[in-house]
């Protein structure tokens, strides 16, 4: 009998083995999703770095230089000339959150501050229903309203950063507008109270009180949007024009990194300097998306102080 | 033993209520009452939790708007303020309230006061730092804060937090003050610190408070309002209420048999 329970209390069971298996298993999944995260900036950036490396373009040439020719050779170097891309990224995502921000500002303050319960239950799914809708779906519809409409206005093709940038603020903003809903939630029923029982008015309290309390929200939440912005390649591409030239309007053709690699990959070499020079962009879009992501937590550690 | 015993004190009436009632949807969380508030004396309300003490708070000074729905008559200054007629900002500007947590805003102590006295239009820096002194010495804060005004007010202790929430309703210069278990967050040495302010105060503001603490009831108030399962049943003096209460509910609560 002793013996029994000793050996009971010393030996493991079916349940401390399956805990062990359980651990592991887990352990090695989560363990190939970093490995699989770290191999994936290894090689966009391996690949990245070739073309400064083996292809002698110059870094300052490349983030500077307008001409985007890599098959030619100008002065004994590629012309690998990114700017244009680095710009017109920049240039839509910024407009593009321009626009959204009051819009999702004015939308969230609704949702959470004046509208009823019922009203609420209709916005929500509407919402949600915007951000399930396909990036190609968008792109068409700016491709076939946006851009004619920009042609009449503006004259020229109506392709360019202004399409490119409406297109992306109705992809963008649902998503803002969920998060600033959150983050206005979050504030403290008794912050509103407090502003209240001084006899500020329901604006009063908002927008001294409640926004100031939300803004580390509400900026993460915009710049969550302009990650997604600068990442959105599919609709930009339909409606950006796809020429590789500084913008000279924001309704002249030009292009995005994102919408250059999607409509040129596939057109390139592996190995080759075409090729090499896409990758140099990938680069620089996992860099941005790798800042954008630091912005995020820089905003959250202040949060909390 | 009565059933009731509510008096009508012998004293100057900051506010009263008339048949007023309070819903909560089809639910009467409380059955219609008629109080009168004296001036400048400070009125506990006590009673078990679900009462309706707090309900009956916050219909004073209109918080309960879009809450529930508050039937009868409040009087205040010669009129009916439970009217949709009446300007609620200003209202509340008039009545003003402490919570039972302490709620200072995410700014600087300085900044809590001013608050509301900016958007009243209130812009002269002068001004403003004799409101803020005047407030903070009102709530006995003044001495530990006064070098400290841009300090977090959220850096503050409990107690002090609550004593900034007194300073900050009293910078807009309200009649009356509503307190709603303004202590109950507070360790001992804090409640005794706010207890003394509230005497303080007493000789400026009329006050209502709602209390959990029948010793800080007995303490700190001329009258007292006995409320039980949304009812009023006595109000009185509270050395009444406390030594010589006449409705059996209330005795059996205040010698502790329930609550």
């Amino acid at each position: 009998m002793e013996n029994d329970v000793q050996k009971q209390l010393t030996s493991p069971s079916k349940a401390t083995r399956e805990n062990i298996r359980g651990k592991a298993l887990t352990f090695i999944i989560a363990s190939l999703i970093i490995v699989l995260t770290v191999a994936v900036i290894g090689f966009i950036a391996i690949k990245g770095i070739t073309t400064f490396t083996k292809d002698g373009v110059n870094l300052w040439d490349f983030l500077t230089k307008s001409n985007w020719n890599p098959g030619s050779i100008k002065d004994g170097k590629p012309e690998v000339g990114a700017a244009p891309m680095i710009l017109g990224s920049f240039l839509v995502t910024l407009l593009a959150a321009v626009i959204a921000t009051p819009f999702s500002l004015a939308i969230g303050i609704y949702m959470s501050e004046y509208a009823s319960k019922k009203t609420n239950k209709l916005l929500r799914p509407v919402l949600e229903l915007f951000t399930g809708v396909p990036s190609v779906v968008y792109g068409f519809l700016g491709l076939v309203i946006i851009v004619p409409m920009m042609r009449t206005i503006f004259g020229g093709t109506g392709f360019g950063i202004l399409p490119g940038a409406i297109v992306l603020f109705v992809m963008i903003f649902p998503t803002i507008t969920s998060m600033v809903v959150d983050a206005l939630t979050a504030v403290p029923v008794s912050y509103r109270q407090a502003a209240l029982a001084l006899g500020a008015t329901q604006w009063q309290s908002i927008y001294k009180i409640v926004l100031r309390a939300a803004t580390p929200g509400i900026l993460t939440a915009v710049i969550f949007g302009m990650a997604r912005a600068f990442g959105e390649a599919l609709a930009v591409q339909m409606v950006i024009g796809n020429s590789v030239l500084m913008p000279t309007s924001l309704v002249s053709p030009t292009a995005t990194l994102t919408s250059q690699l999607t409509s040129q990959i596939g057109n390139t070499i592996m190995g080759s300097i075409q090729n090499d020079a896409l990758w140099s962009l990938a680069l620089v879009l996992l860099i941005m998306s790798l800042f954008f992501n630091l912005l995020v937590k820089m905003i959250a550690r202040k949060r909390k102080i | 033993m009565k059933e009731k015993n509510i008096i009508i004190p012998d004293h100057e009436v900051a506010i009263s209520t008339k048949d007023m009632a309070v819903y909560y949807g089809e639910k009467k969380a409380l059955h219609e009452t008629r109080l009168s508030f004296p001036k400048y004396r400070i009125t506990a309300l006590i009673g078990a939790s679900g009462s309706a003490k707090s309900t009956f708070l916050r219909s004073l000074n209109r918080m309960n708007d879009k809450v529930a729905r508050v039937t009868g008559e409040i009087n205040f200054e010669g009129i009916n303020i439970n009217s949709s007629k009446v300007n609620v900002n200003e209202l509340r500007r008039r009545i003003g309230m402490v919570f039972q947590q302490p709620n200072p805003f995410a700014k600087s102590i300085y900044d809590n006061i001013t608050y509301a006295l900016k958007y009243q239009g209130i812009k002269d820096k002068q001004t403003l730092d004799q409101i803020v002194e005047e407030s903070l010495r009102g709530a006995a804060l003044w001495d530990e804060v006064k070098d400290n005004l841009d300090k977090s007010a959220l850096a503050l202790s409990g107690g002090q937090q609550q004593r900034l929430c007194i300073a900050r309703a009293i910078a807009v210069k309200p009649e009356i003050l509503l307190l709603d278990e303004p202590a109950s967050a507070l360790d001992p040495i804090s409640t005794a610190k706010l207890e003394e302010t509230l005497m303080k105060l007493r000789e400026n503001y009329t006050m209502i408070m709602v209390t959990h603490n029948m010793q800080q009831a007995a303490r700190t108030s001329d009258y007292t309002a006995f409320f039980h399962l949304g009812e009023v049943y006595e109000y009185d003096h509270t050395s009444n209420i406390f030594q010589n209460p006449q409705v059996e509910l209330t005795l059996n609560y205040v010698e502790g048999r329930f609550g």
